[in-house]
């Protein structure tokens, strides 16, 4: 059964979904909270017979789907996907969990072990076809998410968030069936699987094209600056656990695929584009949180510095060395930890309030002490505090960039010092002062539920934080792998010296070890 | 005195007309039937035309058979051409009708199913189809072509209403037109070359290296008008949105997928070698009609209020798009463009059944047509299957994988990649983005509106019995399990094609 265990992890949801149509209204919260602690408790199972040793792809699975045109259903999990595909288990766990009444639950839940089954896909597929398949599919049941449970802008932002995800992939698309055509011309089949492509060398106006057509694929997803139009619509109209797994997993898609598609495949255009990339990475820090210091909505605060800190993550991945790789890898799963958390505390607010805007609210410190509590730690968390989760990854991953260029780097810095006086100045207005609103007055504190779906997230986040090794080492060597392969890969010289080479090093640490004997 | 032609019956092959002789013997046995006893019900009508159809789809397999083994088949007088093209082209006339004739079998009753001549001329109909795609003599292809033409208009009036009247003359008027065209661009083809035949046309043009080029292009203009109005390309598409909106959706869809193919494959038979000897000026018109195709239709489809109009404005879409396979020209395209046109039936012919499916026998006050976005809003809590299978169809037709229609589009802007045309590539990937749209707004209005007040859910399921549902179940199943039978099909598809030499 280990064997299949990533099969198993993407479709035992969706076979469930499709029984979950058979349940009665009332039951089937219970149904999918069994159906997503089985599959957490899977999750757990696949790390746990993961070898966090071995720097290459593990329980892979091949079945010949299209052999004529060379798509193959190939599953596989390094270092890199497999903490976030734990990351969506979770998070489907405690969002179904922590679901407050909705209408339609029934249609929610099934909704949302679909959409569990295309994030468990796509960070687990290495044939690009299957890749875009699941990348594709789960729009839908986020779009459905969105439409059906959201704000009163709900259908416009609903078909935005569609529309330009779609637009940008299909971009993808064409670059994902140029670079199978020049595997055909290089080697005479076809073949969309991601191990074949890693061995092929492209000419570097080549790489420089297809690198693009990739580039607006993922960047959308991202979103980087300039295409994050969409996401603070999608965050302001999205029910709270729309917005969770929006800003958890499926924005780490992209991110991903940065580090399994761009890199490894074109490293000479990586390097060529690390500079202009690095510019719209600072750019989308800085003005996402100059953008939030200006929001009147909690929601809206969350959710532009969660793009605020995507940046971060696109800054580390491209800093194109382990430091700075690793980094962003966990500051991903750091930021999927803290900015779900972030938007599970609103949504508390707003279930108790039913408004998001910060001048309602005021002196809830003293009405709601453990709400105030937990929402600190986060929002330290959030800021980047050291010993809490975030501040690893954005240490490692500037540490990376540094590397590359110490002025981009300050320029980084400072603006996630900025980061931090948006947000202790929204923990001001909504905690501090005296109750001045009639209606604050008597907030009933966090309830069991919530607190089901907040405490395993706060342990996290302190715990990743004091000793982040057990999921910093197995994502180490499998960047390392990808580094050296970058490295093997790079044509140009200018590529050659950007990317690290590690067997040198290595060597050159072993001849030493041998001079002091 | 003439001697008199001895002609051995051998080497007439007359096999090669087994395919398109047995619609017709179908047909004329319905009449026959009629004759002798009047007002037999549908169902028998129905279930005969299926016999007659199941019995075509046996021949057409034989001749498979055939000439998987032995290559392209010629016959009478080398008048019929059975290669892989007309094989393939003719399993998805027959196939698309075999799924289109159990339509007839509606809830509510509906005039045009009352007549046996509706079965008989349909079954006439599908003979002329398979006749045009089987030979490449330009006068036999033109027979076919008014065969089928003349039948459809007939069956497109029948349906009794004010605006199928005015789209069967509209219908025949383009038609008309187009068939004049077609006549005067194969004469001038016959007057260059003195053949009729496309291969033979090719072998003289390329023998005199395209000295009269100048009339080549006056004949490949009025050649290109005429398939232009079959194949709804823009500027000829006028005809297109009002005869579907004036015909049953069943017939709506219909008429967008078993037309097309046979005029795919002329065009395909035609273009192609041209294409090939480098008539640079053909190539020009022919990317700019696809595109201008693909785009515009799309632009319009985004401001219907009608969903079948939309249909019928993303079919004319749909249609460009696959003229993208003609203007490629490889074994890949061509490849593509049955593998395309095999998913896009499935999933148009599903989607136009579940409008057939709701179709009110009049129309309700304050409703000006038949499916407007209105009638679906909030679908999903009154028919929530119905509303699902909608949304499938939907999703299909924008292109989202792993539904049906996905497969064709990879192959086909591979092989555009392939062929070398990048541009061509983003702008036909481009399009698919901005058709996700208005499939979207049908599926927000089914999903995320509230139902009309009074609607209770009844009116999407007015027609069903249970031949319409299977042929939606088959669609359904087909439209998501497309990635199953991939494979083979593909592997087939191009061996068939390449057999052919195209």
């Amino acid at each position: 059964m280990i064997d299949h265990i990533l099969s198993i992890l993407i479709f035992f949801p969706a076979i469930a979904a499709a029984f979950g149509f058979m349940i009665q209204k009332d039951s089937i919260r219970a149904y999918g909270v069994a159906v997503s602690v089985i599959e957490f408790a899977l999750s757990l199972w696949l790390w746990f017979a993961f070898d966090s040793n071995a720097a290459g792809m593990q329980f892979m699975e091949q079945i010949a789907l299209v052999p004529a045109f060379g798509i193959n259903y190939i599953l596989g999990v390094d270092g890199i996907s497999l903490f976030i595909i734990i990351l969506a288990a979770f998070f489907t766990m405690i969002g179904i969990a922590s679901l407050t009444d909705t209408k339609n639950v029934k249609n929610m839940i099934i909704t949302l072990l679909f959409l569990q089954m295309t994030m468990v896909g796509v960070f687990a597929a290495l044939d690009a076809i299957v890749f875009y398949v699941f990348w594709e599919l789960s729009l839908v049941p986020m779009l459905y998410i969105i439409g059906a449970w959201g704000g009163p802008l709900r259908i416009y932002a609903s078909v935005k968030f569609f529309l330009y995800t779609f637009a940008g992939s299909l971009v993808m698309l064409v670059g994902i069936l140029f670079m199978a055509y020049f595997y055909f011309q290089a080697t005479g089949v076809w073949s969309f699987a991601i191990l074949d492509w890693y061995r092929l060398i492209l000419p570097e106006t080549f790489q420089l094209w297809l690198f693009v057509a990739f580039f607006i694929g993922f960047a959308i997803k991202v979103p980087m600056f300039p295409f994050h139009t969409w996401l603070p619509y999608a965050h302001g109209q999205a029910p709270t656990i729309g917005s969770v797994i929006l800003a958890a997993i499926l924005l780490k898609m992209g991110t991903y695929a940065f580090i399994r598609f761009s890199l490894p495949l074109f490293p000479d255009a990586s390097v060529f584009f690390m500079f202009p990339i690095a510019i719209i990475a600072i750019i989308m820090i800085i003005y996402t949180a100059m953008v939030a210091y200006a929001q009147e909505d909690v929601k809206q605060v969350v959710a532009y510095s969660s793009v605020s800190h995507m940046g971060v993550i696109v800054l580390g991945t491209f800093a194109l060395n382990v430091e700075g790789i690793t980094g962003s890898i966990f500051l991903m799963i750091a930021h999927g930890v803290v900015s779900g958390a972030l938007f599970l505390l609103v949504g508390v607010i707003y279930d108790r309030r039913h408004t998001k805007m910060m001048s309602e609210f005021g002196g809830l410190a003293s009405v709601m002490p453990r709400y105030a509590t937990i929402f600190g730690i986060m929002l330290m968390a959030s800021v980047g505090m050291p010993l809490t989760i975030n501040f690893v990854g954005e240490f490692l991953s500037l540490l990376g960039f540094y590397q590359q260029s110490h002025i981009l780097t300050l320029l980084a810095g400072i603006a996630i010092i900025v980061g931090a006086i948006y947000m202790l100045a929204a923990y001001k207005k909504m905690f501090f002062g005296v109750v001045t609103k009639e209606e604050n007055k008597n907030l009933p504190d966090v309830n069991k539920r919530e607190l089901i779906a907040l405490v395993p997230l706060v342990i996290i986040t302190i715990w990743l934080g004091v000793y982040p090794k057990p999921v910093l080492e197995p994502i180490n060597n499998s960047v390392e792998s990808i580094v050296q392969l970058m490295h093997d890969k790079a044509i140009s010289q200018e590529a050659k010296s950007r990317i690290p080479n590690l067997v040198k090093e290595i060597e050159i640490t072993q001849t030493s070890i041998e001079e002091a004997h | 005195m003439l001697e008199p032609i001895n002609v051995s019956l051998e080497s007439l092959n007359l096999m090669t007309l087994a395919p398109m002789l047995i619609p017709i013997v179908g047909a004329l046995l319905i009449l026959i039937v009629d004759m002798f006893k009047s007002g037999l019900h549908k169902t028998l009508y129905v279930v005969l035309s299926m016999l007659f159809l199941l019995m075509d789809f046996g021949a057409l397999f034989d001749s498979a058979v055939m000439f998987a083994a032995d290559g392209t088949i010629m016959g009478v007088f080398d008048v019929m051409l059975i290669d892989g093209l007309a094989i393939l082209s003719q399993f998805i006339i027959v196939g698309a009708s075999l799924l289109f004739i159990p339509l007839a079998l509606t809830h509510k009753r509906f005039h045009e199913f009352s007549y046996p001549e509706f079965f008989a001329l349909f079954l006439f109909m599908i003979s002329g189809f398979q006749f045009m795609v089987a030979t490449d003599n330009l006068i036999l292809v033109f027979v076919g072509l008014e065969t089928a033409s003349l039948a459809l208009y007939t069956l497109i009036a029948m349906h009794n209403r004010d605006k199928s009247f005015e789209a069967a003359v509209k219908y025949f008027t383009m038609g008309a037109l187009a068939a004049g065209f077609y006549s005067f661009g194969a004469m001038v083809f016959y007057a260059l070359t003195g053949s009729v035949e496309i291969n033979q046309i090719a072998t003289v043009l390329a023998a005199n290296n395209y000295a009269d080029i100048g009339f080549v292009l006056i004949g490949v203009v009025f050649m290109l008008a005429s398939f232009g109005f079959k194949l709804s390309i823009v500027p000829f598409h006028t005809w297109a949105p009002d005869v579907y909106e004036g015909s049953s959706a069943a017939m709506a869809g219909y008429m967008s997928i078993v037309p097309k193919i046979a005029a795919f494959i002329v065009a395909m038979r035609l273009f192609e070698f041209l294409i090939h000897s480098g008539v640079v000026w053909l190539e020009v018109v022919l990317y700019i009609f696809v595109v201008i195709t693909m785009t515009a239709a799309n632009i319009w489809a985004l401001v219907q209020s009608d969903v079948k109009r939309m249909l019928a404005y993303s079919s004319i879409s749909h249609a460009g798009f696959v003229m993208a396979a003609i203007l490629i020209g490889t074994t890949q395209s061509n490849s593509a463009l049955f593998l395309y046109w095999i998913m896009f039936s499935f999933t148009n012919l599903g989607s136009f059944s579940m409008l057939w499916m709701s179709r009110q026998k009049h129309l309700p006050v304050g409703q000006s047509t038949d499916h407007s976005y209105d009638k679906f809003a909030g679908m999903i809590q009154t028919a929530p299957v119905a509303a699902v299978i909608m949304g499938l169809f939907m999703l299909s037709l924008a292109g989202l994988p792993p539904f049906a229609l996905f497969w064709g589009k990879l192959y086909m802007i591979s092989s555009a990649v392939t062929g070398g045309y990048t541009v061509l590539a983003l702008i036909m990937a481009l399009n698919s983005a901005i058709a996700g749209y208005y499939y979207l707004k049908l599926i927000v209005y089914m999903f995320m509106k509230d139902p009309v007040v009074g609607n209770d859910g009844h009116v999407y399921v007015a027609n069903a019995t249970l031949a319409l549902k299977s042929i939606i179940g088959f669609a359904a199943v087909g439209t998501i399990f497309a990635f199953v039978a991939l494979n083979p099909l593909l592997e087939l598809i191009t061996a068939f094609v390449y057999k052919s030499g195209y």
